[in-house]
């Protein structure tokens, strides 16, 4: 359901780059989705398909680019992958740490036409 | 306070609001060219977060503390808000966005302590976005200095994503909900900054481990700070006023003295 109303500011800002950027159809959308952000790329690729129809970018790939999500742990200053929020610091067990990449939801590519 | 009101489609109905401007894309006479393909470094969710940045400044000119209540459905967010405006009584002017799928029982409820309310109802929406809580404030017409509370629809998760232009987010979990509750729904806590822990009058009838909750919620962000209430017995209620009267302080900071409305 929340992913259906993220497919629709998908489709806004291809109707908005549309215009700016004068195409007709679209194609291919690439999106780059981090592990920790809200999206669940299942669900989105479901969404997509049912609202993309009968608008400019109707049968277009949806292509799902999954970013790792980083985090600098605030104790020892390591950096180092997390997979979930609550994750400890490996190198020092600490829970003091600031995500500093995974939350992106972002569009990265359109092929169109 | 909505500019480039890109209404419709949401299916969102605010209460009160006969939404006038209509939006069609048009899309001109271009020509189709050869396929190619263009590089776009642009966040999908950008476009609720200009929506929010409006807010923010309509609430920042006006000295106004507003904040966003999310939590699971039925966790108190609505007997708290109806006890603590009961609790500010004349010292604090309290507005109230309400927001749920469906029904206005809870702007009712709110507008029976005499606050002014506005119901956003998201039909098949599972949160608030930005630009609808920008109409619902635009309705409301907050007066300075004042308090505005957004209740958000019952749903610990999507909420956290939607920035609704307020000074924090408030979690509101019961005691009925159990202690995993900020490590199965992480996002959330991260994006709150205090969590009241309420129906803590029913603390005696449970095992649930108040500390337990406290630390989990601090792995997921250690600086959040966690109030325990209720909102039944008022137990805490002093506590969560004395927060609430702070972070007003800070909504006034700058703001012209002498022109709140005190
Ligand atoms: N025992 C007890 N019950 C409470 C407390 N706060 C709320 N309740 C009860 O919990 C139920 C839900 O309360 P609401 O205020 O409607 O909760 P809500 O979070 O606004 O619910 P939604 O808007 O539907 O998500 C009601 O039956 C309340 O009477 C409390 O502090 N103690
Ligand atoms: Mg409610
Ligand atoms: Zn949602
Ligand atoms: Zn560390
Ligand atoms: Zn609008």
């Amino acid at each position: 359901m929340h992913e259906m109303s993220l497919c629709e500011n998908i489709l806004g800002i291809l109707k908005e780059q549309a215009l700016a950027q004068n195409f007709e159809k679209v194609t291919r959308v690439s999106v780059e989705i981090g592990s920790l952000s809200c999206v669940e790329p299942e669900a989105l690729r479901f969404g997509f398909d049912v609202v993309m129809r009968g608008s400019l970018a109707e049968d277009a790939t949806l292509d799902i680019i999954e970013t790792e999500a980083l985090a600098e742990c605030l104790d020892c200053g390591a950096t180092s992958a997390i997979a979930e929020r609550y994750d400890p610091c490996p190198m020092c067990g600490s829970h003091h740490r600031k995500v500093t990449r995974g939350e992106e939801f972002r569009i990265r590519e359109l092929e169109v036409n | 306070m909505c500019t480039t009101c890109g209404c419709g489609g949401d299916g969102a109905r605010i209460e009160g609001a006969a939404h006038g401007h209509h939006h069609d894309h048009d899309h001109g006479q271009s020509h189709a060219e050869d396929s190619r393909t263009i590089a776009l470094e642009l966040d999908i969710l950008a476009k609720n977060n200009a929506y929010a940045a409006e807010n923010r400044s309509f609430f920042a000119e006006r000295g106004i503390l507003a904040l966003n209540l999310v939590s699971s459905p039925g966790s108190g967010k609505t007997a708290l808000l109806v006890k603590t405006i009961g609790m500010l009584g004349g010292r604090l002017k309290s507005y109230v966005v309400e927001g749920d799928q469906q029904t206005s029982n809870d702007a009712d409820r709110i507008r029976a302590t005499g606050a002014p309310a506005v119901q956003i109802n998201t039909g098949k929406g599972c949160h608030l976005d930005a630009h609808m809580v920008g109409h619902a404030v635009e309705r409301l017409a907050p007066s300075e200095g004042s308090v505005v509370f957004i209740e958000n629809v019952g749903n610990l998760v999507c909420p956290a994503a939607f920035d609704l232009g307020e000074a924090h987010k408030v979690a509101i979990l019961s005691v009925t909900e159990g202690e995993d509750k900020p490590l199965k729904y992480p996002d959330m806590f991260a994006a709150s900054d205090l969590v009241l822990l309420n129906k803590s009058d029913l603390l005696p009838h449970l095992d649930f481990d108040v500390a337990e909750t406290i630390a989990n919620a601090r792995k997921v962000n250690p600086s959040i700070k966690v109030l325990q209430v209720s909102a039944r017995s008022g137990e805490g209620m002093e506590a969560w006023i004395a927060w609430l009267t702070a972070a007003r302080g800070m909504a006034l900071a700058g703001y012209p003295l002498g022109t709140a409305a005190e």
